[in-house]
C-alpha cells in the first residue's frame, strides 16, 4: 500500500532508510524542523539547516523516488532562548517560497515554561502573516497534558483555519481535546514514549478517522522509520477495510498538506 | 473482531507484560534500599488498581495517562504574567 509518512527527521536517518522506506510503500515524507540533540550557537546555523531540509534532503529522496516536504521553525526546547528564537523567526520568511516548504512547524512547548509559550505565540503571528500551514509538537510523557492544553488555550487566542493547524504526537489523554476544537491529530509511533501501533489502532477505533494521521517521527533517537506499515499490518490483522487504512495512512495526511500551495504530490497510480 | 477472539490474540500477550511488569516490582523489592515511599512507587500502585478495575465505559488506558500527568491549571497565563492575545 502506498502511504505517506507525514513526521520523519531525515536528516538524521540514512540513505539505506530512505531505500527501505521506498520498498515499503513510502511515497512522501514531511520533515519538521527539530532539535539536532544539541543546542545549536547562532541563527546562522539554523540558516544551514533549512538549507538542508529544502535542497539537500529533496535531492536523496527523490533519488528513491519519494517525495520530501518540510515545516521550519526553531523547535521547542531550543525556543527557551528567546534571543536566539528570534533571530531565527527571522530567517524564517526567507525560506517560506521553497518548492517544498509547507509551513511552520514543529512549533510547540517542550516543558511548559514562559519563553516557550511566548516564541510559540510569535510563530503562529509569523505563520498567520504568510498564511502557512502549522504542525505542533506536544511534550513527552508527564508534560503532555499540561502542555497540550496550554497549546489549545494558545490556538484559540489566534484567528487561524483551524483546518489548516495540526497538532502532533496525541495520545490517549490528549486526541480528544484536540479533535473536538477542530484541529487535525497526528499519532507518533514511538518507543516508550509515544505510541504503539496496538495503541494507535485503538485510538482510531475510538475516536474514528476523521482528521487523524499517523507518523514515525523517526529521528537520530530510538525510533522506527518503517512504524507506519506496522500500524497497516495492525489494522489489517483486526480487520479493517483496506480503505480505512488509505484513508489514515495516505488520503489524510495528503488531504491535510494539499491546503499548501507548495504540496505538488504526484499521484503514485499515475507515474 | 469479538472480544473472544481479540482474547484468544492477546492473552499470552498481556500474560507476558504482566510478568513483566511483577518481575520488574520483585526487583526493586529485592534491591538495597527503600522505594515504599516514593511517590512514583504509589503512581504505580494506583495504575496497577485502574487496569484492575472493571469500567462501563473501557477508558483504562486514558485513565493511566492522565495519572501520570501533571496538571493543568487553566489560569497558568497568570503564573507566567503572559497575557491572551484574544
Amino acid at each position: 500500500m502506498y502511504y505517506i509518512d507525514p513526521h520523519l527527521h531525515m536528516v538524521s536517518r540514512t540513505t539505506d532508510d530512505y531505500e527501505t522506506l521506498a520498498k515499503m510503500g513510502c511515497v512522501a515524507i514531511s520533515e519538521p524542523a527539530f532539535w539536532a540533540g544539541f543546542d545549536r550557537g547562532s541563527g546562522e546555523s539554523f540558516r544551514d539547516y533549512f538549507r538542508q531540509l529544502t535542497e539537500v534532503e529533496p535531492k536523496r529522496a527523490a533519488q528513491y523516488g519519494i517525495q520530501h516536504f518540510t515545516w521550519l521553525c526553531i523547535n521547542a526546547k531550543e525556543a527557551e532562548n528567546v534571543e536566539l528564537s528570534r533571530e531565527v523567526l527571522k530567517i524564517i520568511p526567507e525560506f517560506l517560497d521553497c518548492p517544498n516548504v509547507l509551513g511552520i512547524g514543529e512549533i510547540g512547548l517542550n516543558k511548559n515554561t514562559k519563553n516557550e509559550a511566548i516564541i510559540f505565540q510569535e510563530h503562529m503571528e509569523l505563520a498567520i502573516a504568510h498564511q502557512q500551514q502549522v504542525l505542533i509538537h506536544t511534550p513527552h510523557l508527564e508534560d503532555k497534558y499540561q502542555g497540550t492544553r496550554m497549546i489549545l488555550d494558545m490556538l484559540g487566542e489566534h484567528s487561524i483555519d483551524r483546518s489548516r493547524v495540526l497538532v502532533d504526537h496525541v495520545e490517549e489523554h490528549t486526541v480528544g481535546p484536540v479533535l473536538e476544537a477542530g484541529y487535525w491529530a497526528g499519532m507518533t509511533l514511538y518507543p516508550v514514549t509515544k505510541c504503539t501501533p496496538s495503541r494507535a489502532v485503538d485510538i482510531i477505533e475510538r475516536h474514528g478517522a476523521e482528521r487523524l494521521c499517523v507518523n514515525s517521527a523517526g529521528d537520530w533517537g530510538p525510533s522506527k522509520p518503517t512504524a507506519v506499515p506496522d500500524l497497516v499490518l495492525e489494522m489489517r490483522r483486526r480487520g479493517h477495510k483496506e480503505s480505512l487504512i488509505k484513508k489514515v495512512v495516505y488520503d489524510n495526511p495528503r488531504d491535510f498538506f494539499s491546503q499548501s500551495k507548495n504540496f505538488n504530490l504526484e499521484n503514485p497510480a499515475e507515474r | 473482531m469479538n472480544s473472544n477472539q481479540i482474547l484468544d490474540r492477546e492473552f499470552l500477550e498481556i500474560r507476558a507484560k504482566i510478568l513483566e511488569v511483577a518481575a520488574a516490582l520483585d526487583r526493586i523489592e529485592r534491591a538495597e534500599g527503600d522505594v515504599s515511599g516514593e511517590p512514583r512507587m504509589a503512581l504505580i500502585a494506583e495504575a496497577i488498581k485502574i487496569i484492575a478495575s472493571g469500567h462501563s465505559d473501557p477508558i483504562r488506558a486514558e485513565k493511566i495517562q492522565l495519572l501520570f500527568s501533571r496538571t493543568y491549571d487553566e489560569q497558568w497565563r497568570d503564573e507566567f504574567s503572559i497575557a491572551s492575545r484574544s
